[in-house]
This record gives C-alpha cells, structure tokens and sequence, in this order.
C-alpha cells in the first residue's frame, strides 16, 4: 500500500509528531529476516516499507504498543517495541536525534486519553459490509429464542436510561413474576445495581443460570425480601438452587467490612451456597506480566522455566476458571437445579464462569456464529469494563489497579476445551487468537469503552465499524473455521486435571517460536480433510446417477 | 465396578459383572503389589504396572485377597514369549526375525567403504561378551591393536563404529570408559582413536563426548576408570555434556509418578513437582546431547567417539537420537525398528535388568529406554511432519518392551539371546508391528518434507519440553483429550481409501454396485458414533461437596473408575 494514500485525519497528531519519517531504519523481528526501510509514523500508525517488490511491511497501530525503550550504540539508537499481543520487534534508527524524537512520539501516540481520539473513529472500511456487526446480536433478537421455549421470563426495561444499572444493558431478561419496582429496590441491595438477571436457559432440563452483584448485606447482615423473592422466583417448586460465589469464604467474609457480602443460609434456605477460588483482577495482571516474562527468558534452564511458570500462577487460574464453569454446568445438568454466580462487582470472574458454561452445556456456543452472541451477550452487553482491564498488557510499566487479563484468561479456558474436544468447535484457535488482539488493539469499535451506559455515551454503532462486521463475511469466516468441525448436540466435559491443561501456546510463545513446521503440518491436515470431502462429492453424487439409472431402466437392476 | 478377578498363567483379568468390560494385565507388567489394610468393603489390593497402570481392587474376604497376593508375588520362571504363539508356523516365524538385517543396515549406510571394515574378531564373543559379532572398525586397525585397546575398556566395550554420515564421511563411533585411572594410558586404544581419526579426511580432530556429568567421571578415575586424557591422545577434543546416571534417572521417574498419580492434584503442586522430579531436565539433555553430536558430525564433518561409564545407556540413547536427527530413514516405521536393533539391541542394552523382567536386582532397573522414546516423542511434536510413525508406535513398542511377549527385548545382550535360542524359540515383535503398520502410521508424515529437511535442528529451549501424558497417562483415559485429532484423520484417510475403489467401480461396471454396503461400512467407522458415546465417559465431579459415595465393591481406580462410575 502506498503510504501516501494514508490521511492524517486530525491536527492534533501532527503536534505529537516530531519526525514524520526516517529512512534507512532496519527491523529486527525473531525468526524472521530483517527488513530494511522507510519507518513513517501517522497519526495512528507506526509503518515500515521498504522500497523492494514482495517484502512485508509492517504496520503497527500505536495502541497495539505496550511499552518502548530506547539503546544507543554510538550514534545507532535502536528502540525496542513491545505490544499488547505479546509480540517485541527492535528497530534500528540512524541519527540519535530522530532516534529520540519517534520513541517520544510513539509513547506519547500509543497512549492517548481520549476514546474519541481512537482509531475505530477514524477508520473507514475497506471492505464490503454484508451484515451491519451492530445489529446482529440484539437482546430483542435473542430474547425471542427464550421466548419459543419458554413464557417465565420478560425482557424488562427498568434499566432504560441506565439509571437503575449503568453497566447492564437498557433491557435484560428477568422472571416474568417480578415487577419492574422490585428490580429497583433489588438493585439498590446489589453491588453496582447488577441485580440477577438471566444469563442462560437450558433447554433440556429448563434450568436457568443468572448472575448479579454481590448482595450489600454488610456487617449487620441486612436482607432484602424483593432480592429473595426475585430468585426464588426462579426455582421450581420443592426444588433447590445453587449459588456460586467466585470467592473465597474468606474473602467473601472480608467484603462484609466494605458493605457486600453474600447471601446467608437463613434468609435464602432454598438455595446452597458454594465457594470458589477465582482471583481478582490485580492478582491475574500480576500473573500475566510474570508468565510473559518467563516465556520470553531465552535461558536454557529447565527448572527455571518451570518455576516461573509456577509462580506465575497463570495455569492456576485457568484450571479453577474452568473447574468453576464445569461446576456450574454440572449443577444445572447433572443436578437438575438453577444457578446464581456471583463474584464481587459482577463484571469479571462472573462472567468467565456463566460464558464457560454455556460453551460447555449450549452447542450453539460453539459456532462461530455463536461464539460472537456469546461474547456480545455474556462480556460487552453484560458490562465487562474492557477499556479499562485491556488499557495495557503484559509489558507496560504504568500499572494501574484496573488492568487485568480477565477476557484473555475466558479465551485460554475456551482454548483448552477445544484442545480436548478438536471436533465440536465450529472455529479454530485463530479466532480466539483474533479476538485477543482486538480486545487489546483494534480498527473496529467493539471492545472499547466500559459498560453498557459508557458505550452508549460513545455512540458506537454511528460512529464506528463492529468487529462482527469483518469477522462475517465468507472469506475471513473460511480462515477462521475449523476443518474437523463436526456438529455435536452433547454437553462436552472437560478435563480440569493439572495434566490436561496446556500452555497457551498459540499466544504466549506465539513469536518465541518458529511456527513453520506446525503450519505446514496444519495445511497437510486441511488438505486431507478436503481431499476426503471431494471424494464423498464424487461418490454421493455418481450413486445419485446410478440410482436414476436404475430406476429408468428396469434392466440394470442388479438381480 | 464390580466383578470376577481371573488368574491364568500369564494374565490377570477382570471381568465386569454385565460382562460389557474386562480389563487383563500380564503378569510381566505388573511392577508392585501393595496389600493395604481392610475397610468395611473388603481388602483393598493395588496393583501398580511398568506401563503406568494403576488398579485398585477391592476383595471382600481377606482370604481371597491375600491368595491373589502371593500368588502375584511369585516369580513367574517361564516368560510369557515363551508361551505366547500368535499361530503362526516355524517358516513365518523364522521369516519374522529376518525382517531386521543389520547387515544390510551398514551397506545403506555405505559401509564397509575404503576406510571402514567388518572385524571378525569378536565372531565368538570372545572380545567383548557384550558386543554382537559383527562389528566395524577402521581398516587401519590391526587385531593386536583392537584386542588391545578392549583391555583398557571398562567390560572390554572398545570403540566401533555405530553410524556413518556418508555425505561427510564422518563417523559416530562408541564405546566405554577407558580404565585410565589417574595416569594410565594404552597405545593401543591411543591408535584405534588415531586411526578412527585417520579414517575421515575431512577433519583433522575427532571428538569424544563423555555423556555424564564431568564430577561423575572424576569420581570414576579413583575406581581405576575414568576418561580420556587429551595429553595422550592426538587430534581429539574431549566434551562432557552431562547426562546423569541410571539411578538418578529411576528415582527422577519415581518422583514423578509419584506427582502425577496424586488425587485432586493441585496445578502448583504439578508444576513444583515436574520440576523437583529433574525429568524433564534429563529429557532436555539427552536431546541436547543428540544435538551436540548431530551438529559435530553434520556441520563440522567431524567423527564422533561417544562414551559413558559402560556404554549402553547414555551412549546408546545419544548414538541412536543423533543418528534419527541426522538420518531421516531413522523417522520411518521400518528405519525405526532397524535403529532400535542396532543401538539398542545388539549393541547390548541391559534390557534384561533395566526393565527388570525377571525379578533382578532393583538397583539396575532404570527408565533409560523410556527417556529414548520419549525424546523422539518431544521431537515429534516440535516436527509433525518429520515422522512416518505416531506416538501410538512409541507407546506400543514401550508395552513391548515390558511385555515379554515377543523375544527382541529379552536378556541382556546378543550372546544371552543366541543361549535362550530366542530365534527358535519366540517370535519377533517387528514382524508383528510391521504386519500392524497401518495403524502406527503418522497421517501428517511428508517423505518430501524428509528429503528436503534431512538433518533436524530443534529447540531445546526449555519450554518445547512437555509431559508426555499419553504415555503416562495413557490408562487413565478421564485425562485425554475427548476427541482426537489424529485418530479421526486416520479414519478420514481410511475413507478416502475406500471411496476410490468404488469410485472405479461406480464409472466401469454400473451395474454391480454394492454402495449400500460400503455406505454402511463408511458411516460406521465414521467416528461420529463412537465418538458420541465418549463423550460420555467423563463424569467426574467438580466439586467434593457434589461427589456421590460409590456403592462399588471392586473398583478401578483413575480412568477406569470414572469411565464406568
């Protein structure tokens, strides 16, 4: 692409801009030849061509750069770029002071305050849009799917103006039995208003899976009978319910202090209450950072390497993430009973653990298709604020307390089951590989912003392109589908045992390693699958003419 | 579960009482027995198997129970090879042990050459016992010089060659220590090196790679062994690359299944054990070894001499993993086998003792073959393209190993075969796998990817090293992937297979179609039906609190309990 086709959209950029352009700078990536170039910085991009016919370039956008540092040699500055999807590329700059003034614009360029001032307000499409990503999954839409199996839930619009709760969406599914005025009053006796709405049906049994804040009980133990009789309203007569708490007792005991708590066996006898172990946010940054670090430690120790791993913690998180979703899914499942999750906001291990089930229980959830309703339904739409938990990834040196690989740890968890279950998913690593970056760096609108009432403020769907846009049209779903997809209509278990977890490799050594041989191993597979299905065509349609033969002449029929 | 405890003379079977499952150990398999006290249910009997089984019954009279136990502990004098007939006649049998030739394996190789030789001097094992007869050595060394240089090798083990890389002809030679002692030196092994040297004009050195650890050999050169002297020697580079010895390997495994056998392990406890284990450490230097003498050999054109302490564990696994780097018929089914035979076999591996298959001393049993299969496992997966074999080759040769079942592995060297008449007397278990060979094979295999990457050049970096589940897990089936990749590409394979004969069968004689029966056939092995009911097998619990109390009398423990709870 010729760089001078790029429009610098705004002023602002070009003040930051110190030196628009360097020649002779030279791009150093692992496993990949070096590149030698023109290095340009746009108002959202960092790019790098070269003059030569068929080399790569690099284009970079600045909110995918997680940290920079600058080395001189001599007169030779070299900057280092580490970006939010794992991936470090030095690039070497002649002239110390255009050196300096490209890592002072990129640093200040990659971290911009303003949302508005984002890439996907700028970028226009390139493609054909088939199907408006904005509208494909709509609550309403959604809704009339429950509807056609069951009439004890309504779509309420309490939360119309996001008064009620600022990150629930304006409507949400709740018992049919429950007015809109004690939705109200429940909220004000849930952290953040997350009053328990619905979150899954399921269709064989009639069990239902929801999720909320946790109730403000607080030191004295207040209970509120609208909260109680909303969630016994979900239960079947005689029968009882499970409530998940993602924490510990401990911790669960502890958030009293702070006016939460959880729901006490007195006031809720219907419902048994067990704890799990997922870690909040700052614990799983910490984790995430330390994983990185030891993937990419080039140093030839065993133990080293398995130590950090440990310590890291990572594959801990993974194992109870998961352990939790199969919990709650063999709660609903196996025990026939209706589940409430919760955690302490409502907005991060909660719903790990509600989209873990529904991939494990709801075959829908594992098409392509499907998988972006349950995205959208369970994380954008259920408020997970992914603005703040992706402003950074696992290199910066700016740690704020909001940043956590929450949506990346639900992405890893999807990973395993589909390493254990290769036939049942309808797509392949790369879509979740696809959705990682995007949820870190993006052209398209979706991710940004927290929670419903703050999206809303950004007027997305006007202003921006939706990422379900490009990721549904026939040539990007063909990348993204998996060839050994078979449908399979059963609820899938997976292996939560310490050995049947993986390291996400597909991400964290992603550029620490050479990947040829595996891709060309991939393609061998792909063309086999194909090969096979040519041969079926061939051999289903030569005994459709066969079978037409036979019937116009009576004399071919075999005796 | 419950059920009917068999005892037959080679096997121990379980019968389920709906008669839907059994499941039969050999006895050779069988590693411990361990009687534990009595519960209200009976008298719990856990029985542990070198293949990584782990039973556990319950009897419900002690009597019974301790029957089953001492007549398990009996030492069992007839090896299950012995008895085992596959039905086949003596011309079949006999058919069977030819298929391996080593012979012919050196000839591949281009030798006997101009500078290499066959020696009859070890004809009648009167050299060296634990050498087969055929051996090649350089044509410039004489017999005096051989018979020599075998004195001042540890069990007479004297330097032969074991490999030749023809593109460079550079040779990978092996041996064991030399008894040098502090001072002591031999001209006669001085000239055997000289002439192993001599025997390859593209380098002027040769190297000798000790494989322990350099405290190791110090150690040895106060029992009057120990390694050589590069003073002594002309043209050679010495290089420790620290493998450690069988018995810190067999305490390294220990550990480790250890770990890995606790219930509701912990991902902490896992990862701090695999890594206090040291095993995969151990894995990561036997392929670094490898590496180092691929590289010597590939790279600089250099011979290679290659030592331990005895010279046929370390030396073995670091020959035979080299020469699969360097060698791609070494990564087919039938070079694999010829590998195996080679450095293993005739160069006297202590089969016998290692996989202690007749009651020997535990001190000498040691998981050095298993840490070969498994390196070509790492491998394997780093290169999915590289081999014509899959892991289910590796893991049914390591059941075979540790069956008896098949005369190969038995004893410890060549001349304890030829007395046990294994050739008359039991049959072949390449024969057997070779008649099986569609099953083991690799679907990703590409002879063109061979061709063109003849020499593999992985990382050893530490994170390409994993644990090998499927092989030490490979009963507890709750922990395995529910779908496999690879099983349902063989079945696409397959399919394709059939679709082309009735493809021609369908254009030439239109009227004699059988397609209902081959669509029968095909959608069958489909694998769609018999995946669906695997699915079901995993219902374990996520939660204690959940757990339901077993009404089980006998039950098997891991996989096969919660396959059938």
């Amino acid at each position: 692409m010729n760089i001078k086709l790029i429009k610098y959209g705004v002023m602002e950029f070009a003040e930051l801009i110190k030196t628009p352009r360097v020649d002779g700078v030279v791009l150093h990536r692992p496993f990949l030849p070096t590149v030698e170039g023109t290095l340009c910085l746009t108002g959202h991009h960092l790019i790098l061509s070269s003059r030569q016919d068929n080399t790569e370039e690099l284009w970079l956008l600045h909110s995918n750069i997680d940290s920079i540092e600058k080395r001189f040699v001599g007169s030779l500055g070299s900057i280092i770029v580490k970006c939010k999807d794992l991936r470090v590329i030095q690039l070497d700059i002649p002239g110390m002071e255009e050196c300096l003034n490209i890592s002072s614009s990129v640093e200040a360029l990659s971290t911009l305050d303003s949302v508005s001032l984002m890439y996907p307000f700028f970028y226009r499409p390139m493609f054909e849009v088939i199907e408006d990503g904005w509208n494909s999954f709509l609550p309403e839409e959604v809704f009339k799917d429950l509807e056609s199996m069951t009439d004890e839930w309504r779509l309420s619009e309490v939360n119309k103006d996001f008064s009620v709760c600022p990150s629930y969406p304006p409507l949400v599914a709740v018992p049919k039995d429950v007015d809109d005025d004690t939705l109200r009053k429940v909220a004000s006796f849930r952290h953040s208003g997350r009053f328990p709405v619905l979150s899954y049906y399921h269709k064989k049994n009639g069990m239902v899976m929801m999720r909320a804040g946790q109730p403000l009980t607080g030191t004295n133990g207040r209970r509120c009978k609208e909260d109680e009789k909303l969630i016994n309203a979900t239960l079947r007569p005689g029968k009882r319910g499970y409530i998940i708490d993602t924490r510990t007792i401990n911790v669960a005991q502890q958030a009293k202090a702070r006016g939460g708590g959880f729901e006490s066996e007195a006031n809720y006898p219907q419902w048994r209450r067990i704890h799990k172990t997922i870690e909040r946010a700052n614990v799983l940054q910490e984790g995430l950072i330390k994983l990185v670090e030891a993937c990419n430690d080039q140093s030839h120790s065993m133990d080293r390497w398995l130590s950090k791993l440990e310590a890291s913690n990572w594959q801990t998180h993974v194992k109870e993430i998961l352990t939790t979703a199969c919990l709650a899914a063999q709660c609903i499942d196996r025990e026939g009973a209706s589940v409430l999750v919760h955690g302490t906001e409502g907005t991060d291990s909660t719903l790990q653990v509600t989209s873990l089930a529904q991939i494990i229980l709801d075959p829908a959830c594992r098409t392509i298709r499907g998988f972006q309703g349950l995205v959208e339904r369970e994380w954008l739409q259920a408020g997970h604020p992914f603005q703040q938990r992706c402003a950074q990834s696992a290199f910066s040196n700016n740690k704020s307390r909001q940043e956590a690989p929450v949506f990346l740890l639900f992405l890893d968890c999807v990973w395993q089951i589909l390493r254990q279950f290769p036939c049942s998913f309808e797509f392949s690593e790369s879509f979740l590989v696809l959705l990682f970056e995007h949820a870190y760096a993006s052209q398209f609108g979706t991710f940004l912003g927290n929670g419903a009432a703050g999206r809303a403020k950004l007027s997305l769907p006007e202003k921006t392109v939706s990422l379900w846009s490009w990721v549904n049209r026939p040539q990007e779903l063909e990348r993204l589908t998996n060839p050994l997809y078979e449908a399979n209509s059963l609820v899938i278990w997976p292996s939560v045992a310490p050995q049947s977890l993986l390291l996400w490799e597909g991400v964290f050594l992603r550029w620490n390693r050479s990947s040829k041989c595996l891709d060309e191993a991939y393609e061998e597979m792909v063309h086999i699958i194909e090969y096979n299905k040519e041969l079926q065509n061939k051999v289903n349609s030569l005994r459709r003419q066969l079978a037409q033969l036979e019937t116009e002449d009576p004399l071919l029929q075999t005796p | 579960t419950n059920g009917t405890l068999y005892l037959t003379a080679t096997h121990l079977i379980f019968v389920e009482s709906s008669a839907k499952n059994s499941t039969s150990i050999l006895h050779h398999h069988i590693a411990s027995v361990e009687k534990l006290s009595l519960t209200t249910t009976g008298c719990p009997l856990v029985i542990q198997c070198r293949n990584f089984r782990l039973v556990h019954f319950v009897v419900q009279r002690e009597r019974d129970c301790h029957d089953i136990y001492s007549s398990l502990l009996l030492s069992y004098e007839e090896l299950y090879a012995f008895s085992y007939n596959p039905k086949q006649n003596d011309q079949q049998r006999e058919e069977g042990w030819q298929l391996i030739d080593l012979g012919a394996e050196f000839e591949r190789m281009g030798v006997p050459c101009d500078q290499w030789q066959l020696t009859d001097v070890n004809r009648d094992y009167k050299v060296c016992e634990t050498y087969p007869r055929d051996l090649y050595v350089p044509i410039t060394a004489s017999k005096p010089i051989i018979v020599g240089s075998s004195k001042f090798r540890s069990k007479g083990r004297f330097p032969v060659l074991t490999y030749f890389y023809q593109e460079k002809k550079a040779a990978v030679c092996r041996c064991s220590q030399p008894l040098s002692g502090f001072s002591a030196r031999c001209l006669e092994d001085e000239s055997l090196l000289q002439a192993i040297s001599k025997a390859n004009h593209n380098c002027r050195f040769v190297y000798v790679m000790d494989t322990r650890p350099k405290l190791n050999a110090l150690a040895n050169r106060a029992a009057g062994k120990g390694y050589e002297n590069e003073d002594n020697y002309s043209n050679i580079r010495f290089q420790f690359v620290g493998i450690e010895n069988i018995h810190v390997m067999r305490t390294s495994l220990q550990k480790l299944m250890e770990v890995v056998g606790t219930r509701s392990l912990s991902m902490s406890d896992y990862l701090v054990g695999l890594e206090s284990s040291g095993w995969l450490r151990h894995i990561k230097a036997v392929v670094d070894a490898a590496i180092f003498l691929t590289k010597a050999v590939t790279l600089e054109g250099a011979s290679v001499l290659v030592h331990c302490s005895d010279g046929w564990d370390r030396t073995a696994q670091v020959c035979s993993l080299g020469a699969l780097l360097m060698d791609p018929y070494y990564r087919t089914i039938k070079g694999f086998m010829v590998l195996i035979e080679k450095d293993w076999i005739s160069f006297g591996h202590k089969f016998a003792d290692r996989c202690d298959q007749l009651d020997g001393d535990p001190k000498e049993v040691s998981p050095i073959f298993t840490q070969f299969l498994e390196c070509v496992w790492q491998l394997s997966e780093q290169f999915p393209q590289a081999f014509e074999f899959s892991e289910w080759f590796l893991l049914q040769i390591h059941e075979h190993v540790h069956s008896c079942q098949y005369g190969n592995f038995l004893g410890n060297n060549q001349r304890q075969r030829e007395e046990l008449q294994l050739r008359e007397r039991t049959h072949s278990l390449w024969a057997f796998l070779m008649s099986d060979k569609e099953n083991y094979l690799n679907p990703f295999y590409s002879p063109a990817y061979a061709e063109s990457h003849p020499v593999l050049a992985p990382s050893t970096l530490p994170y390409h090293f994993k644990f090998w589940r499927n092989m030490y897990h490979q009963f507890d089936r709750s922990m395995h992937p529910r779908q496999s990749i690879l099983k349902t590409i063989l079945t696409l394979r397959e399919n394709s297979r059939k679709y082309i004969p009735e493809l021609s069968v369908c254009l030439c004689y239109p009227e004699a179609t059988e397609s209902t029966d081959t669509e029968r056939t095909v959608e069958g092995s489909s694998g769609s039906e018999s995946r669906k009911q695997s699915y079901g097998e995993l219902e374990g619990t996520y939660n204690s609190e959940l757990a339901k109390e077993e009404p089980a009398v006998v039950s098997l423990e891991f996989g096969v309990a919660r396959m059938t709870c």
